[in-house]
């Protein structure tokens, strides 16, 4: 328990710092993170340029802040329809049962087959690059995973007394989850939310490193890296700044998720 | 045993054949017209019409459907739109990349993770298990493509020991081929690694709580023999499906890890078809990809139902 909740107030700690960069970088970046600045271009870090400079001069520094707000938002967005449209799919599922129930689970085991990046990079290809179509095809591989969890969170509740109760009191499929399911699964899904947010700003990263993410000026970790692989003799420092943010921001995430398993579902703790 | 290999054999099949029907589907709802990106945006109205009759793109869409999967079922892939040469040709060629990287990663991954699973569930909470999860916490957050980037600078820039990008090919000799593929592998494998070394620690650490690992320590078994014939392969069954699962997630990380390699696999040639609208290329890569996800996962069911017979019984 001790162990855990150290894990909870340092993923906390990361996660909220990482919010307050994206949220300063749209107000203020030491420069403008798209500024061109050929002359000094490559420098290595210094007073003026903390993080150093890249290819064609930018500030380092402002471009990993910059990119913080776009990476946070595509994740954000992605999860956002992940959970918008999963969760109350697995809640119908697990309200219905039977044929509906069945035909849900089947269809998240299909979706399952496709590997999730490799589709969104046919997705955001096809239907053309951008913050835009990443959210989207990002979004859509976590409608499966949330309508899972939720179901199978849903159904454990669907059997327990209480519901029985409400049900003999008369209350409907629908009001049944809004005021009893929902409540008593919420740990669960406020779990998978941190989850799916760490591996939506990889793939965000991934996507915009082969070039389909955000587009170019606005700066992105992923493009940044793929820039930085062209110097990589010259400047390898520009390759290693923003992996590092991006390890960070889902380091953190990822242990904001298991400090908050444990504090929010104690049953989980055995074993872990 | 039978019973049960029939109706999973039945599922695979639907699966299958969903499978395809979703991405033909999919990739004819996206827009992007191939003959106008063959031929360039000068094209008059007239030539498109006639290339899109000679690449078929004019046939009900039902037809396309038909023959696309009837050709499957016999191995033809269809003709290349931009290559001009069979699908499964380029496959092939593909396939002697790829492969024997996911495999290479996958072995390494197991190799890494299980052993040091065994390890730190045996030593729960002492220094062994602390670091080792502290590292793995770590392993998990990072993307495999920086991991590549750094195993490029770290031992192909600083260290010149192992080729930077590229693949010399199988003629080059076995050995010229399997260095290009050390980088890329243990950049795919040692995110996986952590992954499935959290899995085994916490399946072992569950397993060592049962009864029947306390009968076997107290029949006089020491505690390591406990942890090795009695905890260990009660504790395989998750560790097993998860291998399946990352299997998907490896396939997927190809795509990148080879673009970061400039390796010439299946990951990059779905990327560059895509580039082009080579559909029928796309089409018929996304369905092996998710096929063999499919058929592996189909594979780890049947091992875990082999090595545990209370899982044949499940219905669902």
């Amino acid at each position: 328990m001790r162990l855990r909740s150290r894990s909870l107030v340092v993923g906390a700690v990361i996660s909220a710092t990482m919010v307050s960069v994206a949220g300063v970088s749209l107000a203020w970046t030491p420069y403008p993170p798209t500024a061109i600045d050929i002359v000094h271009k490559l420098a290595a870090p210094s007073p003026t340029h903390p993080f150093g400079t890249d290819h064609l001069g930018r500030d380092v520094l402002s471009m990993i802040m910059a990119g913080a707000s776009s990476s946070l938002s595509v994740a954000l967005i992605a999860v956002v329809v992940g959970a918008g449209l999963g969760v109350p799919l697995g809640a119908f599922a697990a309200a219905r049962g039977g044929w509906i129930d069945d035909l849900t689970m089947r269809g998240c085991d299909l979706a399952f087959a496709f590997p999730a990046l490799l589709t969104a990079v046919m997705i955001t290809a096809l239907a053309g690059p951008g913050a835009g179509n990443a959210m989207l095809a990002i979004g859509i591989f976590n409608i499966p995973v949330f309508a899972r969890i939720t179901r199978s969170a849903a159904r454990q509740v669907w059997g327990r007394d209480f519901v029985l109760a409400a049900r003999t009191a008369g209350r409907g499929d629908i009001g049944i989850t809004v005021v009893h399911v929902l409540p008593n699964i919420a740990p669960v899904l406020v779990v998978q939310i941190t989850i799916q947010f760490a591996l939506a700003i990889v793939a965000d990263a991934g996507l915009s490193y082969v070039g389909l993410g955000t587009q170019p000026p606005f700066p992105s970790w992923g493009r940044m890296l793929n820039d930085a692989q062209t110097f990589i003799w010259r400047a390898p420092l520009l390759a290693v700044f923003p992996g590092v943010a991006i390890t960070l921001a889902v380091l953190g995430l990822n242990l904001l998720g298991d400090g908050l398993q444990d504090v929010l579902d104690p049953r989980l703790r055995r074993g872990r | 045993m039978l019973g049960y290999l029939l109706r999973r054999l039945t599922i695979l099949l639907a699966t299958l054949l969903a499978a395809s029907l979703v991405v033909f589907v999919v990739l004819q709802a996206l827009p992007g017209d191939p003959a106008a990106l063959i031929l360039g945006t000068g094209a008059r109205e007239d030539t498109l019409a006639a290339l899109r009759h000679q690449l078929g793109l004019d046939a009900p869409l039902w037809w396309r459907y038909a023959t696309w999967i009837g050709g499957l079922s016999v191995g033809d892939l269809g003709t290349s739109f931009t290559y001009h040469v069979p699908v499964a040709e380029l496959v092939r060629q593909r396939v002697l990349v790829s492969l024997p990287l996911a495999a290479f990663a996958i072995a390494l991954s197991t190799l890494i993770a299980i052993p040091v699973g065994v390890a730190a569930a045996a030593r729960r909470g002492g220094a062994v298990d602390t670091g080792v999860m502290g590292v793995a916490q770590i392993g998990v957050a990072l993307p495999n493509f920086w991991l590549g980037l750094l195993l490029i600078l770290l031992f192909a820039i600083r260290l010149p020991w192992l080729p930077a990008s590229g693949f010399p090919g199988w003629d080059a000799g076995a050995w010229a081929g399997f260095r290009a593929l050390i980088l890329p592998a243990v950049a795919l494998a040692l995110p996986q690694a952590a992954i499935l070394a959290r899995v085994t620690r916490a399946a072992v650490i569950d397993t060592l709580g049962e009864d029947f690992v306390r009968t076997a320590r107290a029949k006089g078994l020491t505690r390591r023999a406990a942890l090795w014939r009695h905890a260990v392969p009660n504790a395989l069954i998750p560790v097993v499906t998860l291998i399946g699962l990352q299997f998907s997630f490896l396939l997927a990380g190809t795509v990148i890890i080879e673009n970061v390699f400039t390796l010439p696999g299946l990951g990059r040639l779905v990327f560059q078809a895509i580039a082009q609208r080579d559909l029928i290329v796309v089409q018929d890569l996304v369905v092996l990809l998710a096929g063999s996800v499919i058929i592996v996962n189909f594979i780890v069911d049947l091992v875990a139902a082999w090595i545990d017979p209370r899982l044949r019984r499940v219905g669902a």
